[in-house]
Order: structure tokens, then C-alpha cells, then sequence
């Protein structure tokens, strides 16, 4: 099939594009890639680490693809994280750790803020024609500000003193396997989510009608799909990913939010879901693949001067190669010739 | 707060915005100006620190702002890649080749890096702001009142019609993008060399999106975005000021209301004057 052969591509491309990442910064390969798979795979501490960290990639990348296969290019992964973050942490305190039973509250609700947050994007779009990549821009400053405001005054942690949040009770945080290690069952969510989104993309009608709006909105059109229904839900479904990824990372990882909670997942998801081919497996992959990227380079970071901010390389360098071979047989050549739009 | 910090801290946003404004006039909307502002940054901050002038390292910045945004402009005009795609990709790989190029000079713990600030020529009017209150005389009649700039705009509401017409919308593009990318490297050179004096990793901290959305803020009017900028910098500086006075109104609002402002703009602006009809959208000639 056409899109795993692009994924093998991608998976070329990546490790392609890290060697030259460390050739131009002068990171010896060998012990750059030794250092990298020990922080990263070859370890306990290092595959944990790696799954730990491609959780949120697998959830906002996913999200990413559903709402850019239909056509609707959601940048705001960052403020839809955040608010999701938000949301989960709201609920508890809310409803009181006695009426947290279960980590599913707080995770529900920060998929409800994730979602709410997109979806208004969304309606602006079709509604008033404001691209969703201006307003989520727009909607990101808004979440960072009201972040700060909630974690000085109502979530504010009850001794009063740090802008955090109090931390969860136990009953609302998910399973962890080993206590020296971060691996929570927020694992086993990314992994259903690969699946359900599958399913959902490939095997439902409401998955054929996102597909075809994405594709062809004309067509869509003729076959009496209403593409703007249809660009609304898939980007509540996006912003739903991102909140779930902030709610995951809250109840499995974190434990309470402070001001350093956003890590820079909600832009790293574009580039997941780019480079892969905006498919559920694929996504799986690139996340996993950045995943251990990040984790091994937590690790050379301890031993040389170069550390995560290369992964950032990585992905540019692999998205605009990926983009330009895509490109290149499109690229104007000969005479003048427009195409109506 | 005095008018003289406003302008200065308009400054870096506003001229990067007065940049996204060309550019979204011909029908692009440049992401990549995060990360262009932020390698304009470093490379004004290597070359003042060595040549021990804060004017080369402004004429480095805004070459560095040229050239990166040429290389977005070669795929997102020539190649009619994806903008989004292209300037996340931009802002990614600028963000992670700065830190890393900082952080393998001067380590991970960021010793202090000071550069020669450049001179105000009245009290607080220098390069920056002086250039920041002069240019939207320049855009605008640029845009307005010269045939390139018809050509610039139309290449923004509908590029068939100008090829139709005989002008070329991808060169207009072009250098609507080379426009943008000097006053986006030279708002990062400011932020490094005029306010600064220093560089620090991710030093624009999301200021290239702040300048995106002053532009959606002034609905693409050069005047309109510079009150736009101007607002940004009081509201975020009041909220300083603020915390002082201990009213009951949360200065994080004052931060918010500059994009909350935005959007409703943009939500109540009649359909027939809003954004350029093809922004966003690639362009291609049919060979």
C-alpha cells in the first residue's frame, strides 16, 4: 500500500535526518547514537523514558492528522494541551478528591477543553471565515494567560504559595507499573487511540466523509456532505486529542500543573503527524520515533554540550525534505499557465 | 511605564508585524516568523559581539531574515509546498539551531553574554523605533499608491487575475516574502542588540506569533497594525504596573485582551473586508 511505503520513506528520512543533525553540530556519531539508544532504549530507565515521552506525541499528533485531513490546519495544539491540562485539573478540585474516583474525570474532562477550544476555532472558520490557523494562534495567547491567572487564583495549590496546582489524589491518578520509573497506563490510551482512529478513519462513514471533505471538498459537496459540519467535528475531535494528551500527561505523569507544564508538545504534533503521512499507524511510528529522540537526547544532554533542542533540527530538516521531494514534480517549469481556483 | 519603553517594546513585534503584513497582502501567511525572528537574533548578537557594532548586527539581522525567509519562499512559492507546513518546519529548526549553537559556545548554564546596545539618537527614539513610526508611511504608499503594491494586493485576493493581466503574482510574492523576512530579521536583531543586549535561548519567547496576530488585530492597515503593536506593549507592560497598585482586576487580563480583542474583531468585521481572499493559499501556475 501507497502510504506504508511512504511511511518507510519517512522512517528513512528520519534517521537520515539525525545523523546529519549530528554531523553539522559536531557530535561524534558513534557516541552520540550510543548515548542517545542508552538513554533512550537500551535501558529500563531508557525505553520507559521513551514511552513516557511519545505518549502526548501519539495524542497531538493524531490530532493533528484528523483535523488537517479535513482540511483544517489546527496549529493551536499548545493552548488546546494547556486548556486540557486546565480542564482535568478544574474538575478535581471542583468536585472534590471524594467524587474523583477515578482518573476518567479529570481525563474526560480535559478532553471536553481541548475540544471546546478547537471546535470554537472551527465554527469561527466556517461561520465568520476566520482561518483556524489565525485563530488558533489567537486562542493559544488566550489559554497562556488564563493558565497563569487560574494557577495564582482559583486552582492555585492550597498552601498558597507556588503558582500550582495541588496534586491529584491517588484515586484519580492512573496506574504506574514500577516506582522508580514514570511508565503510567496512559501508555495503553495511546495505544487505543491508534486503533480507534484507525477504525474510525478508514472504517466508518463518518471517517469516509472527513476523508472526502479533506480530499475534495467539491466532490463532497455533490455527494450532499456538508463539509462545514464536518470540518467542525473533525476539529473538535483534534482539540479533544490535545486536551486528552494534557489529561494524560496531568494523571500519569505530572500529578499537578504548574507554569512549566506546556512542553512544547502541541507544536512538535504538526511534524508527527506530517511525517506520518497523516495516518494513524504512521502517526504511531513518528511518535514513538520522536519519543525516543527526546528521551535519548535527555540523556547526551548529560554528556555533551548538544541537547533536546536538536530534535527540534531533526524534524524541520525531515518535514522540509519531505515536503520538497513532494513538491518538486509540481514545481512550475515551463510557460504561464493559471489554474482557476 | 513611560512612552519611551512602549515604542521600545513595540518595537520587535510591531516591525515583525509590519513584515506579515506584506507578506498576507500577497496572499501568504508566514508562520516562520518565530523562527526567523529568532535566528535574525542570534546572528546580530554573534556579529555585534564580534565586530563591537550594534549596526552590523542589525544589517546581520535583517540578511539573515532575507535569507531564511527566501528559503521558506522556495518552497512555499516556487514549490507551492504548504505555508503552515513549511513555517512550522521553520520555527522548529530555528528554535532547535540556536539553542544548540548557544548552548555548544556558551554552555548550558547561559553565562552572560553582554553587546554594545545601539545609541538612541533622541531620548528613546533609536534604529528600531524610529524605524517602527516611519515605516507605515512607506507601506502605505507602497501598497496604495504604487503599481507593485496593486500587483502585491491583488496577488493576495486572486493571482489569476494579475497573471491574467501580464504581472507576475509568484515574483510579487517573492519579494512580498524578502519585505517580510528584512523586518522580521531586523525586529529579531532589536530584540537582541536594541533591548536585550544579549542573546538567550528561545529569546523571542512566541513574540513572531504575537506579531501574526497584531496583524489579523490591525485587519492588514500598516497604521492599524502599529496601534495594534502599541496596545500589546502597554497591556503587557500595565500588568507590571498594575500588580502594584493591588486593584481587584488580574493583570493577566490586560494580557489576554489584545487577542481576545482580535478575534471579536475579526468575528464582527463585515464579510466584504476582512483578509485577503486567497491567503493561504498556494499558488501555482498549470505548465
Amino acid at each position: 500500500m501507497r502510504v506504508h511505503v511512504r511511511i518507510l520513506a519517512s522512517f528513512a528520512l528520519l534517521i537520515g535526518a539525525l545523523i546529519l543533525t549530528l554531523l553539522v553540530f559536531r557530535v561524534p556519531i558513534g557516541e552520540g547514537l550510543r548515548l542517545i539508544g542508552q538513554g533512550a532504549i537500551f535501558t529500563e530507565a531508557g525505553w520507559t523514558r521513551s514511552a513516557v515521552r511519545s505518549t502526548p506525541l501519539v495524542f497531538v499528533g493524531l490530532g493533528m492528522a484528523v483535523a488537517w485531513r479535513a482540511g483544517m490546519y489546527n496549529i493551536g495544539g499548545e493552548g488546546q494541551y494547556v486548556l486540557g491540562g486546565l480542564a482535568g485539573a478544574a474538575s478535581v478540585s471542583a468536585l472534590g478528591t471524594a467524587a474523583t474516583w477515578s482518573p476518567a474525570v479529570p481525563i474526560l474532562a480535559a478532553c471536553a477543553g481541548g475540544g471546546l477550544l478547537a471546535g470554537l476555532a472551527g465554527v469561527l472558520q466556517v461561520w465568520r471565515g476566520i482561518p483556524v490557523v489565525i485563530s488558533t494562534i489567537l486562542l493559544n495567547f488566550m489559554v497562556l494567560p488564563l493558565q497563569e491567572w487560574l494557577l495564582q487564583g482559583p486552582l492555585q495549590e492550597a498552601k498558597g504559595q507556588i503558582p500550582q496546582t495541588d496534586r491529584l489524589p491517588d484515586s484519580a491518578m492512573l496506574a504506574r507499573f514500577d516506582p522508580r520509573f514514570d511508565l503510567h497506563a496512559g501508555v495503553f490510551i495511546a495505544v487505543a487511540a491508534v486503533l480507534a482512529m484507525a477504525v474510525f478513519l478508514y472504517r466508518t462513514p463518518a471517517g469516509f466523509r472527513l476523508r472526502v471533505v479533506g480530499l475534495g471538498p467539491r466532490a463532497a459537496r455533490a455527494h450532499g456532505i456538508s463539509g462545514d459540519r464536518v470540518r467542525v467535528w473533525a476539529m473538535v475531535l483534534s482539540g479533544s486529542l490535545c486536551g486528552l494528551a494534557g489529561g494524560v500527561d496531568l494523571t500519569g505523569l505530572t500529578g499537578y500543573l504548574g507554569t512549566g507544564f506546556d512542553q512544547g508538545w502541541g507544536f512538535m504534533g504538526i511534524p508527527v503527524a506530517l511525517l506520518g503521512a497523516l495516518d494513524p499507524v504512521g502517526v504511531f511510528l513518528a511518535a514513538v520515533y520522536f519519543g525516543v529522540l527526546v528521551a535519548g537526547c535527555e540523556n547526551l544532554a548529560r554528556f555533551a554540550d548538544v541537547g533536546s533542542p536538536i530534535v527540534y533540527v531533526v524534524q524541520a530538516v525531515a518535514v522540509l525534505v519531505a515536503v520538497g521531494l513532494q513538491h518538486w514534480r509540481f514545481a512550475p517549469k515551463g510557460r504561464a499557465e493559471v489554474e482557476l481556483g | 511605564m513611560n512612552w519611551a519603553d512602549i515604542l521600545t517594546y513595540a518595537a520587535p513585534v510591531g516591525l515583525a508585524a509590519q513584515g506579515e503584513t506584506i507578506v498576507q497582502r500577497a496572499g501568504l501567511i508566514n508562520i516562520g516568523l518565530e523562527g526567523t525572528m529568532l535566528m535574525a537574533a542570534y546572528a546580530s548578537m554573534k556579529l555585534t559581539a564580534i565586530t563591537g557594532s550594534p549596526f552590523a548586527g542589525m544589517a546581520a539581522g535583517l540578511i539573515v531574515g532575507v535569507a531564511v525567509c527566501l528559503l521558506s519562499a522556495l518552497f512555499t512559492v516556487r514549490l507551492g509546498a504548504d505555508q503552515v507546513v513549511v513555517g512550522t518546519a521553520l520555527n522548529l529548526g530555528a528554535l532547535g539551531a540556536t539553542s544548540t549553537m548557544f548552548q555548544a559556545e556558551f554552555g548550558r548554564s547561559g553565562q552572560l553574554l553582554s553587546v554594545p546596545a545601539l545609541p538612541d539618537w533622541l531620548p528613546g527614539i533609536d534604529l528600531g523605533t524610529s524605524l517602527l513610526l516611519l515605516w507605515p508611511f512607506v507601506a502605505t504608499w507602497f501598497l496604495w499608491r504604487t503599481g507593485a503594491g496593486l500587483v502585491m494586493r491583488g496577488s493576495g485576493e486572486y493571482p489569476a487575475a494579475v497573471e491574467a493581466a501580464g504581472a507576475s503574482a509568484i515574483r510579487s510574492r517573492i519579494i512580498a516574502v524578502s519585505v517580510g523576512g528584512a523586518l522580521a530579521g531586523l525586529a529579531g536583531a532589536y530584540l537582541a542588540v536594541g533591548i536585550a543586549g544579549t542573546f538567550v535561548e528561545n529569546i523571542t519567547a512566541g513574540r513572531g506569533f504575537v506579531a501574526i496576530a497584531m496583524v489579523t488585530f490591525g485587519r492588514l492597515k500598516p497604521w492599524w497594525v502599529l496601534a495594534a503593536s502599541l496596545v500589546v506593549s502597554v497591556a503587557e507592560q500595565a500588568q507590571f504596573t498594575m500588580q502594584g497598585w493591588g486593584l481587584g482586576v488580574s493583570p493577566q487580563l490586560f494580557v489576554a485582551l489584545p487577542y481576545t480583542v482580535a478575534l471579536l474583531v475579526l468575528v464582527f468585521a463585515g464579510k466584504g473586508t476582512r483578509l485577503p481572499e486567497s491567503l493561504g493559499r498556494p499558488f501555482r501556475r498549470v505548465t
